[in-house]
Parts: C-alpha cells; sequence; structure tokens
C-alpha cells in the first residue's frame, strides 16, 4: 500500500523542477530559458515541456552565442527548436565579434567577459526579461552549492551572495522591482549522476560530441582542445592529431577540453564517470583564470 | 569483458533508478565539527572526486585548522569570505549516495545570528542531525536547534555526540547526555529521537561501527540515515491542489496545473473548487508520460475537470467531503528573517500555497525565548511595547488577518498548506515566515477588518457592465487586494 505512494528520487526531482517552472511561468510577466546547448540544459528544455503539456511552453529559449561554439551544438540547438516548436532567442556581442575578440587573441579571461557575461546582460536588457531560467546545479561547485533556486539579481544583474533571500519550503518569493530580476534555477537539486540517468530514461537527445568519436586534437597547455574550425591559431595547425576522445562540458571550443575515451553509450559515459578521478568542470578552462573564479563570475553576472 | 561491464553498469543504474531521496539537516555550534562530519560522510560514500581531493590536501596545509588530518571542513565552505573567517555562514546544500538512497544534505550554520537560515536549511528536510560536542553535551544552542527542528515540524532528530575520542569513550558520559537531551524534548513531541556516539574527526561509527563504542549496539549515523522511514512523511489523507497555473492550449482542453499539496486524488473523485464551492469530478490527471488513475504528494500533475468551472491560480481544489479552514484570521508561529525590525503598522504580502494576499500582524501574543522555550509577553512583563515588534531571529505567536480568504490548514497537520511566508512590500524581501497553528473565528476579531466594497446598484452601475467589473477585481484579487462586490 505504502509503494503505491512512493516516487523515485528522479521522479521527486522531476515533480520539484517542474513546480518550479510552473510558479515562474505563473508569476513573473516576461521569463526566459536561458539554453546552453549542454545536457543540462537538454533535461531543463524537456522538463518545461512536461511542465505545460499538452500546451505550448509560455517562454521563449535564448542562446547566448559566443560566436566560438562547437558547430555541432549550432545545428543541434537549431534542428531541436525546430522539431519541438520552440521560440529560439539568439543574442551575441556582434560589435566585441566585429572587433575580433577571441579566445587565442584576448584570453580566456576576456574573451569570456565579452562574449559571455556581457552578450547575456546586454541581451537580458534589450528584452526585458523579469525572470532568466539556468541549467546550474548545487553540485557542479562550491559557490553554487549555497545559491537559492529563485536567486535575486539587482538592476545592474549583480549576485550578492551574504544578501540572500530566505527560501522556504516551495514557497518561493518573486516579487522585483522594475529592472531587477530572479535568476531560476530548476535543477538545483540534481547531480551529474541524476542528469545522465534521466537523459537515458527519457531518451532525450543530446549534441554528440558527448559520445567518443575519432576527432582532431590538439593539445594545448595540457588541454586537448578540438580543431573546430579554422580559426584554430597557424602555429597549432601541424599538431593536430586525430583522437578518440568525447566532451564532458560543451562551452566555447578553445576553452573546452575534451577527454580520451570510449565511451559511445550514456551507459559507458555513466561507467567512466562512476571509475573517473576528476570532477567535471575540470575540463573548463576558465574555472581556473583566477582564485574562486566562478564565485566572482557569478557576482558579476555570469552563471 | 565488455559485454559484461556494460551488463553491470545497466543493473547498477537500473538500481540506482530506483532509489529514494533523503533530505537532511545538520545543525551544531561552531566547532561541533559539523562540517567534519559532512566530509566524512561525502569522502567515505566515495563522491569525493581526486582532484577536489588534491586542491584540499593543498588548502588544508595552506589554511586548515585540523591539524594533521586532511581539513573536511575545506571541502564545504564554498564561499571566499567564509573560507576567510573560517566558519560557515550560509546554507550549502552537499549531495551524495549509496547503495540504498539518495541524499540532500542542507549545512547550516550553528551561531546566532544565521538562525534563519537553519530555518531556510531546515524547511524542506525530513530529518535533522544535531551535533554536540561529548565534552560540553546540551548546551544553550543544542535547546534552540531541537527547538527550531520541532517548529518546523521535522520528525526524525539525530542527536550525534561528537568528539567522543575526547571524552576516552565514556559510555557514562554519552548516558548522561541522551538522558538530559530526552528530558529538554519531551514536551517538543518530536516522534524519532536517535543519539549516537561518534567522533567524525577519526570516523568512528560514522560509516563503520566503533570497536572503541562496544558498549553502543545502535546503528551508525549512515546506516540510520540509510534505513530510517520517511514514507510517512506526507500527509495522504486530505486532498489539497492549490491550483498553480491554469493551461488552456485550446478550446477542448482546460487543465489545472499544480503540486498535489496532501491527499490523494483519484480519477473519477468528485472534487469542490475552493472558494466559490463549485463542484466538479476529476475528468483526467494529465502528464507529458500519459495519463495517471490517481496522484499523489508531491507530484507536479495536470487536472482536467467534467464541467466547464472557473478556477485561478491561487484557489484549490479539495474533496468536498474534507474541507481545508477557509478564513481571513487565524494564529500562528512566525519567525523574523529580516535585518529590517518588524513595523506593525506594515501590510505585508503573504503567499501560503499558490495564493497571494496582502496582510497584517494584528498582535503578538507572546514571544519565545529559544534557548530557555520562556513566553515573553505584555501580561507577565517580560515585554514592553518597546520590545514588542519582532526582530531577526525572534519566534512569537501572533494573530494575522489577510486582505481574502486563504484556504489552510494547521502546520502540525498539513505542512504544505499550514506554511507561509511574509513579503516587506517596500524592499520585497522575505520579512518572516510562519507555521499556522490554527483559525481565529472571525466575531473573535477586532472590528475595523472590513473589506472594501462596491455596492453597484447603488453607484448606478449598469448590469451589463458588472462582468467587466468582476474581472477587474478579480485581477485586484489576485494581486491581493479583496474588495468586496454588493451587486
Amino acid at each position: 500500500m505504502e509503494e503505491k505512494y512512493k516516487l523515485s528520487h528522479l521522479k521527486e526531482l522531476e515533480a520539484e523542477s517542474i513546480h518550479i517552472i510552473r510558479e515562474v511561468a505563473a508569476e513573473f510577466e516576461n521569463p526566459v530559458m536561458l539554453y546552453s546547448i549542454g545536457k543540462d540544459s537538454s533535461v531543463m528544455v524537456r522538463l518545461a515541456e512536461k511542465a505545460f503539456y499538452p500546451g505550448k511552453v509560455p517562454f521563449p529559449l535564448m542562446h547566448i552565442d559566443s560566436k566560438w561554439k562547437f558547430k555541432e551544438m549550432i545545428q543541434f540547438r537549431d534542428e531541436y527548436a525546430k522539431k519541438y516548436g520552440w521560440n529560439l532567442i539568439v543574442e551575441s556581442n556582434m560589435e566585441a565579434f566585429r572587433a575580433g575578440v577571441g579566445p587565442f587573441t584576448h584570453g580566456s579571461k576576456v574573451h569570456t567577459d565579452l562574449m559571455k557575461t556581457q552578450a547575456l546582460l546586454h541581451a537580458l536588457d534589450k528584452y526585458k526579461f523579469d525572470a532568466a531560467f539556468g541549467g546550474a546545479r548545487r553540485d557542479e561547485e562550491k559557490s553554487r552549492a549555497k545559491e537559492r533556486i529563485f536567486s535575486f539579481r539587482d538592476r545592474f544583474h549583480q549576485w550578492d551572495p551574504k544578501n540572500q533571500r530566505p527560501e522556504l519550503w516551495d514557497i518561493y518569493n518573486a516579487r522585483i522591482h522594475k529592472g531587477e530580476s530572479i535568476r531560476v534555477f530548476p535543477l538545483s537539486n540534481w547531480t551529474e549522476l541524476d542528469i545522465w540517468q534521466y537523459i537515458r530514461l527519457e531518451n532525450i537527445p543530446i549534441v554528440p560530441l558527448y559520445f567518443a568519436k575519432m576527432r582532431p586534437i590538439v593539445e594545448i597547455d595540457g588541454n586537448l582542445i578540438m580543431a573546430d574550425d579554422d580559426r584554430l591559431p597557424e602555429k597549432y595547425r601541424d599538431k593536430v592529431q586525430m583522437r578518440m576522445v568525447r566532451f564532458r562540458t560543451l562551452g566555447c571550443w578553445p576553452l573546452t577540453g575534451a577527454v580520451e575515451s570510449n565511451a559511445d553509450t550514456i551507459e559507458k559515459i555513466v561507467e567512466e564517470m562512476m571509475t573517473t578521478t576528476k570532477s567535471e568542470r575540470t575540463t573548463r578552462v576558465i574555472d581556473f583564470d583566477q582564485e574562486a573564479s566562478m564565485e566572482q563570475k557569478k557576482r558579476e553576472g555570469y552563471f | 569483458m565488455d559485454n559484461n561491464n556494460n551488463l553491470d553498469i545497466k543493473a547498477f543504474l537500473d538500481r540506482d533508478e530506483q532509489k529514494d531521496l533523503l533530505r537532511f539537516l545538520t545543525a551544531g555550534s561552531v566547532d561541533d565539527g559539523k562540517s567534519t562530519l559532512i566530509g566524512h560522510l561525502l569522502f567515505d560514500s566515495k563522491k569525493i572526486y581526486e582532484d577536489q581531493l588534491d586542491a584540499l590536501k593543498r588548502d588544508s596545509k595552506r589554511v586548515g585548522n585540523a591539524g594533521d588530518h586532511i581539513d573536511y571542513a575545506l571541502l564545504l565552505d564554498g564561499l571566499k569570505a567564509e573560507r576567510e573567517q573560517g566558519i560557515t555562514i550560509d546554507v550549502a546544500y552537499r549531495y551524495f549516495s549509496t547503495n540504498n538512497r539518495k541524499f540532500i544534505i542542507a549545512d547550516t550554520p550553528g551561531h546566532e545570528q544565521y538562525t534563519r537560515n537553519m530555518i531556510t536549511g531546515g524547511s524542506t528536510a525530513n530529518l535533522a542531525v544535531i551535533l554536540v560536542d561529548a565534552r560540553l553535551g546540551v548546551i544553550t544552542q543544542t535547546r534552540r536547534h531541537t527547538f527550531l527542528v520541532s517548529l518546523l515540524g521535522i520528525k526524525h532528530v539525530v542527536l550525534a555526540v561528537n568528539k567522543m575520542d575526547l571524552v576516552d569513550f565514556s559510555e557514562e558520559k554519552f548516558n548522561e547526555i541522551v538522558t538530559e537531551y530526552k528530558k529538554f524534548t519531551a514536551p517538543l513531541g518530536i516522534p524519532d529521537i536517535t543519539c549516537i556516539p561518534l567522533s567524525a574527526l577519526e570516523g568512528d561509527n560514522v560509516v563503520e561501527k566503533s570497536s572503541r563504542t562496544p558498549w553502543y549496539s545502535g546503528p551508525t549515523l549512515l546506516e540510520f540515515l540509510e534505513t530510517v522511514h520517511i514514507d510517512n512523511d506526507h500527509n495522504l489523507s486530505d486532498f489539497r491542489f492549490p491550483v498553480q497555473y491554469v493551461l488552456r492550449p485550446n478550446l477542448d482542453f482546460r487543465g489545472f496545473c499544480g503540486k498535489v499539496a496532501s491527499g490523494v486524488v483519484h480519477k473519477g473523485d468528485e472534487v469542490m473548487a475552493l472558494p466559490s464551492g463549485k463542484k466538479s469530478r476529476i475528468k483526467s490527471i494529465v502528464t507529458y508520460d500519459g495519463e495517471l488513475d490517481y496522484a499523489f504528494p508531491p507530484q507536479s500533475v495536470t487536472l482536467t475537470l467534467e464541467d466547464e468551472i472557473d478556477v485561478s491560480r491561487g484557489e484549490m481544489l479539495v474533496h468536498p467531503d474534507n474541507l481545508p479552514c477557509v478564513g481571513r484570521n487565524f494564529e500562528a508561529m512566525l519567525v523574523w528573517m529580516d535585518e529590517e525590525p518588524m513595523d506593525a503598522k506594515k501590510s505585508f504580502f503573504i503567499k501560503q500555497t499558490t495564493n497571494m494576499s496582502r496582510t497584517h500582524i494584528d498582535s503578538i501574543k507572546y514571544k519565545v525565548d529559544v534557548n530557555t522555550m520562556e513566553h515573553l509577553s505584555l501580561e507577565n512583563g517580560k515585554l514592553t511595547k518597546e520590545t514588542l515588534p519582532m526582530q531577526l531571529n525572534q519566534i512569537a505567536r501572533v494573530v494575522i488577518t489577510t486582505a481574502k480568504e486563504l484556504f489552510f490548514d494547521p502546520f502540525a497537520k498539513n505542512k504544505a498548506t499550514g506554511a507561509f511566508i511574509l513579503i516587506d512590500p517596500i524592499s520585497n524581501n522575505t520579512s518572516a515566515v510562519g507555521m499556522i497553528i490554527d483559525k481565529v473565528d472571525d466575531n473573535e476579531m477586532i472590528a475595523g477588518q472590513e473589506l472594501p466594497t462596491l455596492d453597484l446598484p447603488k453607484l448606478g452601475i449598469k448590469p451589463e457592465n458588472y462582468d467587466a467589473i468582476e474581472i477587474a477585481v478579480k485581477e485586484l484579487n489576485r494581486q491581493g487586494i479583496e474588495i468586496k462586490i454588493i451587486k
């Protein structure tokens, strides 16, 4: 009898996320779902589709295109949005792009600030979004472990870790003044394993870069960088080799290291994850720029 | 061999999928070794990856407070400011799993000025682990934490008597602490209390049974966390469905989205909408993964009804033979969460389930001294007019009046419909959180609380305009401003 009223942890997490997503749709005038094309985003997007089934999701998807994303990501994004009828907004910092900003010439810090953080802030202001969903999980990184599900941002999109609103039960405070906004993290309580498990059970499409394949790789400062387009600086070009790799996270191709792997199914990915000795963000070059760098970026408005 | 491995991982995933989730809170004073204990749980459940461990070893040498041991606390103290102060200042959430269960830990601070964070961390917890230092025993903070846990209606408490290594694993010392703790908790009505002697730093009775406590026959901390029954923590008897969102993709479909707050609803059940009192039957329970025969908490579903009745966000579907309290006045325990002290003249927003209203605090019956549980009131002379308004971290029993009717139950009976938050209309801060004790009859309330009224015939408004006015008033109600219409 009791078994009848018991949810597995994944079903409980799913129910919690759907509740959060609906709460935002009901309480805000102009929400948006930020879409990074990564595996977490793929799960978040599916949860939004579930939340409003059989209706259409009442807010758009927005991708901040740094102009240095993997080609396969962009292709996946466009195909997915078309297939599932999403209203997709793509925004970039065209000014910086035309000025030639990129990770090879300006370094990861300047590139991330201009092409990601500034582009995001500009887009949020342009459309006057009052709430923005993000796919961050608390288990990813130490400063994220302390963030609320409804995370308040001031007029300058800044997060103040010492001045967070208390968040009790499942009652979320959605009240803001004009110009302020809330970042909402419906996947807060999911772990990396939960995400993979859910992708497997629900057959959620993800970018093929997550699966191992022979790819053109060059080693730069110890990271396995894939030569995704002809902007790879000349000095590396003759060092490119075909190697069996996959990606644990996806971002800008010059800033995202691959890992050598034979995992070409979700089961094998999970197996690799369970036995691996590196946590997922180590393949992100940007986390190591400066001490407490993610916290710094979050304060400035980056997720 | 490859194939074999694949089978194993598939079996692992299939088993993993079936695990349930336990959310627990940890509370203790600054030096009780709470972060060390959590670090140990994470460490031993093999969730700490090598690179995090490397960074940890590096940091331990630089700023660690644990001497030659690995300083597990550094794993947890995420924010820069905290690392500098050497104490945890906010709620941090941690995740780990074992073969039997998944866990979410809300790690909350113990020192006084951050009681609000413990309340925050504890609100979603099934269980609380309260740490005491075996050398000090039950201290003021232990009493405070336990009181807060009981206030939040947490049903399972573990008293972790830590640092047993520093009292030579003395059975006598342990029993002394347990006796004192049980005496103190008896009136609080916590149904399940388990006391475990352990050493977080050295690992005794955390995961593995310690050979140094042969006199202790109970479970280790992890054993207990893995096996404690939490299935009955949800209220399954009183069906409450606060409507969260109305879905109308086309003319043929009108679905009421929401989370089952409590109780169980079946397809075909007769339901009543509040406040209208209109009845209908459940036509279908819709989800993306197909229709369900029944739904229970905390599922998020979409209900459709046999009849076209108008139900909006903030309203509630219930079984007609099992109604919640419907009213504008109730008593509650209130915890003040705002740096800004309470201004009794202020009108707050109240958010309870999906409902929002304007509200004000009519009176403070008494405050509770969280250290002694003593009641302080104007009547007993322990409060004056000046000390009456609530300040950060204070707890009081209050009477609250809302502008529109809310649908609620006593928190002790139903957490989901008995909890609320108060939002400051100027700062938009979550100023206070509350747990409803019971309703107060309207006629016991002081006069002068009448709703503003629009007498339409008296105002000379023609009946053909009534609809438009009703729509406008409904919108105002949604924003928490109740207006009565006379037709």
